[in-house]
């Protein structure tokens, strides 16, 4: 249907509108958005723990966590709230090289993500693995602020950002498709902005 | 809480307008297909231009859900936006607009939820927070709700008239405005940004402390509100936010 009066708009530059997923625009910024306070990590209180249901695999504190194989992702992200920002430089520890710390390879197909403020986001363990996706420690280089999800958050950029998990201290393989925080409020279980899954209604 | 039904794309009509400040408009929809929303929750509206592009936003619902049909989106002007400048400039009673929802289920309330709830907000933040004030007088519910209201100046107090009335009722609601860039004009309102005394002292209003939060409003001001918060005591795990801008 289109709209009476609307012809302007911030159409995005020809050469880039293939980047960007339907109903999403180009954002220059890098905005907040979380469902409670900040939480205030320190990092000599950081750990991360991965787990097969409820039992733990293995555990790592900051040092030993940064001891790992560190890698680059430059990556456009996609807001479920429309926004789509080009470019944003990751750097940190890759799930493949994770897991292969631990000695596994995925148990389950299915994952949670955890949070320290008691977030969680469902992921399947496909789209973790492979290149695709890591625990960032670094944005542009420097330290993650804690408003963006510091001192850890993960970083699935093929998925609607809400997947990326702020405040990141755990991934655990479940037996199933578990829904997380917003999965439970009403958003899609998968979040693929190339289909544009935002709500749990949507195909 | 409940994830929510489905919710398709639908076409509204625009059946009212009304100016609430310089840069507050008030637009009413009624949806083709109506439906019942919860307080707190917001819409997407999609517009589209002859040649298919289309932008889509998120607004807070205003009204609250016994209301009637149509729902009121206050939706203020961001000059360097393409949906609002459309609203403020073109849009008019009688056009189709598309939106989909009710949308969200995280920041709403509802009166059997109880209170006192503790409400905070940054300029347009106030929407969905009125939708909850506005459920809880249509319910003649007698949860107890402070709202510390952050504006600018005085003609920036979106619905100011209104919330005046509700706080004249003396029902358990109280009404704390607080002004950045004017003096204050009513005895116990303050002229400065939200800060931990400010809430402790808004905490010490209410009868019991507040079983629940919601701060909404841009995210610098949203965070400056929730760390007051804990700095005055309330527990992160009951503070819920929603956050919009840069």
């Amino acid at each position: 249907m289109v709209t009476r009066g609307f012809f302007s708009g911030r159409r995005p530059p020809s050469d880039t509108d293939a980047r960007i997923p339907p109903g999403q625009y180009l954002e220059q910024g890098f905005p907040v958005l979380s469902a409670g306070p900040t939480p205030r990590v320190r990092t000599e209180d950081w750990s991360f723990t991965l787990k097969h249901g409820p039992r733990p695999i293995k555990k790592w504190d900051w040092a030993a966590f940064n001891a790992l194989p560190q890698s680059k992702m430059t990556r456009d992200i996609h807001c479920v709230t429309a926004w789509t920002k080009f470019n944003t430089p990751w750097q940190g520890v890759m799930i493949d090289d994770i897991l292969a710390d631990a000695g596994i390879e995925p148990p389950t197909a299915y994952t949670l993500a955890l949070s320290f403020d008691g977030y969680s986001t469902n992921v399947p363990a496909k789209d973790l693995v492979t290149g695709k996706a890591m625990v960032a420690l670094l944005y542009e280089g420097k330290p993650i602020t804690a408003d963006h999800g510091g001192p850890a958050r993960l970083l699935v950029p093929h998925l609607y950002f809400w997947k990326s998990a702020k405040w990141v201290n755990g991934l655990q393989f479940t037996e199933r498709d578990e829904p997380g925080f917003w999965e439970l409020r009403g958003y899609h279980m998968y979040g693929d902005p190339w289909r544009e899954q935002r709500y749990s209604s949507d195909p | 809480m409940s994830a929510e039904p489905q919710s398709p794309w639908q076409t509204a009509t625009i059946t009212r307008i009304e100016r609430r400040t310089p840069r507050v408009t008030s637009f009413w929809f009624q949806p083709s297909r109506p439906f019942v929303h919860l307080a707190g929750q917001h819409v997407d509206i999609r517009l589209t231009a002859p040649d298919g592009y289309q932008a889509r936003r998120s607004y807070s619902i205003a009204s609250a859900p016994e209301a009637g049909a149509a729902i009121e989106l206050a939706i203020e002007r961001l000059d360097d936006g393409e949906v609002s400048p459309f609203f403020h400039d073109v849009a008019a009673i009688g056009d189709e607009i598309e939106l989909r929802g009710p949308l969200g289920g995280h920041f709403i309330w509802e009166t059997d939820d109880g209170g006192p709830l503790l409400l905070v907000g940054g300029g347009s933040g106030v929407v969905p927070l009125m939708a909850m004030l506005r459920h809880r007088t249509l319910q003649k519910s007698a949860a107890p709700i402070a709202l510390v209201f952050s504006a600018r100046i005085w003609d920036e107090v979106i619905f100011r008239d209104e919330l005046i009335r509700l706080d004249d009722r003396r029902d358990g609601f109280d009404l704390v405005l607080t002004l950045t860039r004017e003096q204050a004009r009513r005895p116990a309102d303050y002229s400065r940004r939200v800060d931990a005394q400010m809430m402790m002292q808004v905490i010490e209003r209410l009868p019991k402390a507040p079983r629940l939060a919601f701060v909404c409003g841009s995210n610098a001001f949203v965070s400056a509100a929730a760390e007051a918060l804990i700095d005055a005591g309330v527990a992160a795990g009951l503070i819920r936010t929603e956050r919009y801008g840069v």
